[in-house]
């Protein structure tokens, strides 16, 4: 199989589901000729001209606002965030139209929109534009959350994203961008559904359930564990509303232990929920508490240094899971 | 080492206490939780009792007197130790000790935060008992164990009470169960604890055998024929088979003799070889004898077709397979259906006559019992006599009971002139 960028297996899914579907459209700041302001949508102006590719002045509120409307009667748009820390001033319009006017208006009206941005830290961009938003947006029943880790899933989630008839946050990495992997060819339409998990590395001694960023630390960690003689199980949730636990239970089963690394600070968010739902499946198979290892809980510090040691790091992953292994 | 025993305190907001009375006196063994003395608080008249094991040395504060909470009352400690230097202490006005954690980190130079890996039986309470306490579990009694390690527990009936605990304040955790070597099912290590039964579903063998056999009961009028038999001639025809087949190396037992001598009684007396079917009964035309044997948590019935057609070697060894196969769960469901008449032997047990449940739709079961030695009185000469007790239970629907016992009465003979059955 071929190896691409994140990024343009987001660009490939947009292209192929707008070539599919002309109801499908992009709208956000710098998504046309400035090709995107991190190149995700590049080439997309050119193919599909300004009518379906279209820039907005700075007004997230505005161009959330305009989507929401164009969903409610029948086109399909993506909404780009430049980053999802400048969605804050569009929360109202995802929270209270987007999620809301299915239920409001008794199922006869649909919202299909994709939210989409960069998502969580990006070395040194300051404690205003370092969130992770997923706590934020999981919370709100009428939305689906989504936070692709890798390429491939990045691409056949985006795709499967935006054939829903259900408004859906899309959480991108912006350090993720770069990182390369392995998808089918272009054209090949894979579809990964919302709502599943995947099994990213078996183990038998230890679950880790991690996604976003920290999911490659965590692998880098079970690595190292393994040379250690620790072998860990990884999982990734891939969609974080609605959560497939069926993967991990079943790995606990096997491990009796379980870490949950995530991003996002530790209050509250998809790490405390899936601990809460994983405790109550499989109390009785567990040997340890369920332990996690997160962001911790400051604003993200301006210092390289100190936001390195602020977010989840490969060291404290490991010592999570010597500590739930009782191993020394 | 003994040590001071302050008044608790016992309520948030108690003062002072009055220590209505002594439920312990001087010299008394004292177990932790035994109640010591009454007090009297602000709220109510509250137990007092140990958090420490040893012998009550020493009672300071005699009852009646109202004290501030944490003034000496008493000492406990070994046997026979000496408490000068404490009482001392006492009339110097120290405090009593302030708990348990306090007096470990005294007793041992190492920091306190190594209490996390200590062993449990480094506490206080191991300290000041004579011999090591039986019980694993930390002081507060309480025993930790990880949520896997409780269900591991109920599943393997393992006292969790004697599992020595090795992680954080002396958690049970997986590794320590699965290296647990004691006996499962032990009696509860702490006086007077009551254990609650220990519940196991019932596997589906079970739920059949209860289905079936209170059915059985339920539906049959069952009704019991006992004859007692002379067995030393089918005991010497077996001996005689079996110095006959020794060369092959194989052999026959008394049970596959009865076998064959029940299938061939059946066809003699067919009435028995029967089964009632609501408006009908059905007179069977094979002799296919059920032979009832014991599996692990259960019962099986295996079918011998034809016995009353087949030579005893063969029958011997087809019980021996099947049997074989039934303690492996490896029969099919076949060779264990419909049978016509049940044997079931429990003489290997030492039983000498007992009441089977007949296995619907058969018409009767022969209980057999165990091989007694036994004097005869015969012509005023008493001999030796090898005797065996034949119960069985028949359904009164099919079988009266002069049909019954006119089978008997044949078993009998043929059981006791084993040549009959060559005819």
């Amino acid at each position: 199989m071929r190896e691409i960028r994140y990024r343009d297996a987001l660009r490939e899914a947009m292209l192929e589901e707008m070539r599919r579907d002309e109801s499908v459209f992009l709208m956000g700041e710098e998504v046309g000729h400035y090709q995107g302001a991190y190149k995700v949508s590049e080439g997309l102006l050119d193919e599909f001209g300004e009518r379906r590719v279209i820039d907005t002045p700075i007004a997230e509120a505005g161009f959330a606002g305009v989507g929401i409307g164009a969903a409610m009667v029948g086109l399909r748009p993506i909404i780009e965030f430049m980053t999802w820390n400048f969605s804050f001033v569009a929360f109202d319009q995802i929270i209270s139209n987007a999620a809301k006017l299915h239920q409001m208006s008794a199922g006869a009206i649909r919202v299909p929109i994709v939210f989409r941005g960069p998502n969580g830290a990006a070395k040194q961009v300051g404690s205003q534009h370092s969130h992770s938003v997923a706590p934020f947006y999981t919370n709100i029943p009428g939305l689906h959350v989504v936070q692709p880790s890798t390429p491939r899933d990045a691409k056949g989630l985006l795709k499967s994203a935006i054939r829903s008839n259900n408004p859906v946050v899309f959480l991108e990495g912006e350090t993720l961008y770069g990182v390369k992997g392995e998808v089918p060819d272009e054209g090949v339409d894979e579809l990964i559904p919302i709502g599943e998990s995947r099994l990213a590395r078996p183990g038998s001694d230890c679950t880790i359930v991690t996604w976003g960023r920290p999911y490659y630390t965590a692998l880098a960690a079970a690595d190292k564990l393994a040379a250690e003689g620790i072998e860990c199980e990884v999982v990734d949730p891939r969609t974080l509303r609605p959560l497939d636990t069926s993967l991990m239970i079943e790995s606990i089963k096997k491990t009796n232990r379980c870490v949950v690394v995530h991003e996002h600070w530790p209050y509250g968010g998809p790490g405390a929920e899936i601990v809460d739902r994983l405790q109550r499946e499989v109390f009785d198979y567990l040997d340890a508490p369920i332990e996690r290892v997160t962001a911790l809980d400051v604003p993200m510090p301006y210092a390289l240094n100190l936001e390195d040691s602020v977010l989840p790091t490969e060291a404290r992953v490991i010592d999570a899971v010597k500590r739930v292994s009782y191993a020394e | 080492m003994a040590k001071i025993i302050g008044l608790p305190k016992l309520s948030p907001t108690m003062e002072e206490g009055t220590l209505v009375s002594w439920t312990k006196k001087e010299g008394d063994e004292v177990e932790v939780d035994d109640l010591l003395a009454e007090v009297e608080t602000d709220k109510a008249t509250m137990e007092f009792r140990s958090f420490d094991r040893g012998v009550l040395l020493k009672i300071l504060v005699p009852a009646g007197e109202t004290l501030e909470p944490d003034v000496p009352v008493a000492i406990i400690g070994k046997a026979g130790e000496d408490i000068a230097e404490l009482l001392a202490q006492v009339s110097a006005g120290a405090p009593a000790a302030a708990d348990d954690e306090a007096v470990v980190a005294a007793e041992s130079d190492e920091p306190t935060d190594t209490v996390r890996e200590s062993s449990p039986s480094g506490t206080s309470e191991a300290a000041l008992s004579e011999a090591p306490a039986p019980s694993m579990g930390p002081s507060s009694g309480r025993v930790l164990s990880s949520p896997l390690v409780r269900r591991l527990a109920r599943e393997r009936s393992i006292d969790l009470q004697r599992v020595q605990g090795s992680g954080p304040h002396g958690r049970i955790i997986k590794r320590d169960i699965e290296s647990f070597t004691g006996s499962a099912n032990a009696l509860p290590s702490v006086a007077g604890e009551r254990l609650p039964p220990r519940v196991v579903k019932a596997s589906s063998m079970r739920r059949t055998i209860a289905r079936r056999l209170t059915e059985s009961t339920q539906t049959i009028p069952h009704y019991y024929l006992t004859i007692d038999v002379d067995i030393g001639p089918l005991a010497d025809a077996r001996k005689a088979m079996n110095a006959e087949l020794e060369e092959e190396g194989r052999k026959v037992s008394l049970n596959d003799l009865i076998i064959k001598a029940t299938a061939m009684t059946l066809r003699r007396v067919p009435e028995v070889n029967a089964s009632w079917m609501d408006k009908e009964i059905h007179y069977h035309q094979v002799v296919d004898i059920s032979v009832a044997v014991a599996v692990e948590d259960g019962l099986m019935t295996p079918v011998i077709r034809d016995a009353d057609r087949k030579g005893v070697a063969q029958i011997a060894q087809e019980v021996r397979d099947l049997a074989t196969r039934a303690r492996e769960r490896k029969l099919q469901t076949e060779e264990m259906s419909n049978g016509t008449f049940s044997i079931s032997n429990l003489g290997m047990f030492g039983i000498e006559e007992f009441t089977a449940v007949i296995n619907p739709p058969e018409a009767a079961i022969l209980a057999v019992g165990t091989l007694r030695n036994e004097a005869i009185v015969e012509a005023e000469e008493i001999t030796i006599g090898r005797r065996m007790r034949f119960t069985m239970s028949c359904d009164h629907r099919i079988i009266d009971g002069a049909t019954g016992a006119k089978f008997l009465a044949a078993l009998q003979r043929t059981l006791e002139s084993p040549l009959t059955m060559l005819l």
